[in-house]
């Protein structure tokens, strides 16, 4: 399993062509508290760089775009109960969809760990 | 300044925590500050304010299946406690009558009253919209009065006035766009919105059915004319652009960016909230601009949030101009103004309209206000107004840049907008502190987090409307909230205390907001 990150600060880790998305932990410390996560629907086809989710907070709605092509096959329903996964555990539970890879090779776009690390020092 | 009274004597409101005093009062209430419970606690569903007359007789059987099997859950007040309860949470509220309301990009600005006595005429007043056109030839003049004055305002070749609010404008425009391509054969996609755009343009072009592309903004806090040209193409239908944008910034590029646009066959879209600033001094029609709402609630000093209903007209450029919705107004050769609709819009060769976008013409209240407005302004006035609106909040941006980060304050003057960030303040304080401080302080607080592209954003207008003194006012209490923070006061994350309502938990709220009452039993 890998994980990459966009400079719109969402991650997706990738387990045999399936990548499943969320927003990075630096994203949802500068949201502040989540208050709503509006969620893809499963089966809609999405475009790399899609808006397709839109993520609320106390301060902004803000909208997630989809590191990568492909369907949508998971939502994370639990969020609609509670979205404050999002700020507790934002690289974990707090996930948002699931997508299986229609190109795989969009990752090479992204960045890794340790370049996103360097990404938001300078932001 | 001015010392109100030479003696130095100031009434107090004395301690803010009366519990310090040794004592609280068993009403709940400060003396003649009163707390208010809900209608539902004070009355109950038992009682009724009013004495109904017993039904004479049996409902008919074909009513039966839509009669009420319980009783409705209302509060049953007296009439004395219903007005009680109403003017005791007034005094709970904060209004433009109460004090200076800096909401950026809401233009607040006082509704002068003279406005009121004019929109009460009985013959603009007491007109109803299906009344024979004959009848109201004074409403329909004053109509056509106000449409004329927008379009010398803005340079442009016609205006739609009924679009009731600054959204429903941009629809209106957006369709007069989409109308005038589809009328030319074209399949045209995608809008494009600047980063720093109001957050109802992506919504209104997504709305009526455009895919939109966002235009990054340059480190000044301008639209990047050169990723908008990279944009630009065969699909794209328009741009929506805010000039003065959300920075309270003036888009110098405004007409090479218009230019760009019609190059490749699309149209400019302007969103004119921000025309306070600029009214008098910049026609958007010069500027390539071939649609702009106004919103009457704002420039033109109609009441606005709670106060009264919204109004945004649509001025419209001579391209698009043979879209514009019906109804409207028009003046023939014999001097009468006439009503344009579906019936008479041959006549008058306006036979390619969009449709409408309400039934009727719009918010002939508001027209009457905003006309008031302009006439007893004149031309020189309304440049006035634009020219301080600027300069006021040229005035706070000044005043209070040592102690609050302006982020573009170092590029030269802002427009009708002072912003402040937050990220020269100490850890752990933030734009919300200095928002719930300035509560305590008596002030409605600025626009916070908006625009979204400035972290911790903080957007200051004061309009025209505050004089020197009471900007003053403003300017020392933001300026000693801002210096409680930069010195870490710990008690500024309590704010506000002095309000009628401590820091309510705006999460919580947002997460399981409670929006009805339900009483004991249907609980």
């Amino acid at each position: 399993m890998s994980r990459h990150f966009t400079k719109d600060h969402e991650w997706i880790d990738v387990s045999e062509d399936v990548g499943t998305v969320g927003i990075t932990d630096y994203a949802q410390s500068q949201l502040g508290d989540i208050t709503f996560v509006e969620l893809p629907e499963v089966g809609s086809t999405v475009g790399k760089s899609d808006s397709v989710s839109v993520v609320d907070s106390v301060k902004a709605a803000s909208d997630v775009y989809t590191p990568v092509s492909g369907e949508v096959v998971a939502v994370n329903d639990a969020l609609a109960d509670e979205p404050e996964k999002v700020n507790t555990d934002a690289e974990g539970e707090g996930w948002l969809f699931r997508v299986s890879l229609s190109d795989p090779g969009e990752l090479d776009s992204l960045m890794d760990e340790a370049a996103y690390t360097t990404y938001i020092a300078g932001l | 300044m001015s010392a109100p009274n030479p003696s130095g004597w100031q009434p107090t409101m004395g301690d803010a925590d009366y519990a310090d005093e040794g004592f609280v009062t068993a009403s709940g209430d400060r003396g003649l500050l009163l707390e208010e419970a809900l209608s539902f606690e004070i009355g109950s569903a038992e009682k009724c304010g009013v004495d109904l007359i017993e039904p004479e007789h049996e409902p008919a059987d074909a009513l039966a299946p839509f009669l009420r099997k319980h009783a409705p859950d209302l509060p049953g007040l007296t009439e004395p406690e219903a007005v009680r309860h109403y003017s005791r949470l007034s005094r709970l509220n904060y209004g433009i009558d109460l004090g200076p309301f800096p909401l950026g990009s809401c233009t607040m600005k006082h509704n002068p009253r003279l406005n009121e006595k004019v929109a009460r005429l009985p013959g603009f007043a007491d007109v109803h919209p299906l009344q024979p056109t004959a009848t109201v030839r004074g409403a329909l003049e004053a109509m056509q009065e106000l449409a004329h004055w927008l379009i010398e305002l803005t340079g442009m070749a016609g205006v739609a006035l009924s679009p009731k609010a600054g959204a429903h404008g941009e629809l209106c425009g957006l369709l007069c766009i989409k109308a005038a391509h589809d009328d030319a054969g074209e399949m045209r996609d995608v809008i494009l919105v600047p980063e720093s755009a109001h957050g109802t343009n992506p919504a209104t072009a997504a709305f009526a059915g455009y895919k939109v592309e966002s235009i990054p903004a340059t480190a000044d806090g301008r639209v990047d004319l050169a990723a908008l040209k990279e944009k630009l193409g065969p699909h794209v239908a328009g741009v929506m652009i805010t000039n003065p944008n959300t920075c309270g910034l003036f888009e110098r590029d405004m007409k090479a960016i218009s230019d760009a646009v019609h190059a490749v066959g699309g149209y400019v879209y302007c969103d004119g909230a921000n025309f306070n600033a600029i009214v008098g001094k910049v026609r958007p029609g010069d500027l390539g601009v071939d649609a702009m709402h106004i919103n009457l609630h704002k420039t033109f000093s109609t009441p606005h949030g709670g106060g009264g209903p919204g109004s945004g007209p649509v001025v419209l450029s001579e391209a698009l101009c043979p879209y514009g919705p019906l109804p409207f107004t028009e003046r023939t050769d014999d001097g009468l103004v006439h009503l344009v609709e579906e019936d008479n819009a041959d006549e008058f060769g306006h036979t390619k309209a969009f449709g409408r976008m309400t039934a009727f013409h719009g918010q002939m209240g508001m027209f009457t206000r905003a006309l008031t407005y302009m006439l007893s302004h004149g031309a020189d006035g309304l440049k006035q107004v634009a020219e301080d609106a600027v300069l006021n909040a040229n005035y706070v941006l000044r005043q209070c840049e040592d102690l609050l980060e302006a982020p573009f304050g170092k590029a030269g003057p802002c427009m009708h907008e002072a912003l402040f960030s937050d990220t020269n303040l100490p850890e752990g304080y933030s734009t919300l502190d200095i928002a719930k401080g300035l509560i305590d302080e008596g002030f409605h607080p600025m626009t916070v987090y908006f625009p979204l592209v400035v972290k911790g954003a903080m957007l200051v207008e004061p309009t025209e409307t505050e004089s020197r003194i009471g900007l003053d006012r403003f300017i020392a209490s933001l300026r000693h909230v801002a210096t409680r923070a930069l010195n870490g006061d710990e008690s500024l994350h309590a704010a506000p205390v002095l309000a009628p309502r401590r820091r309510l938990d705006e999460t919580l709220a947002a997460r399981k907001p409670v929006l009805v009452w339900k009483g004991e039993d249907s609980g």
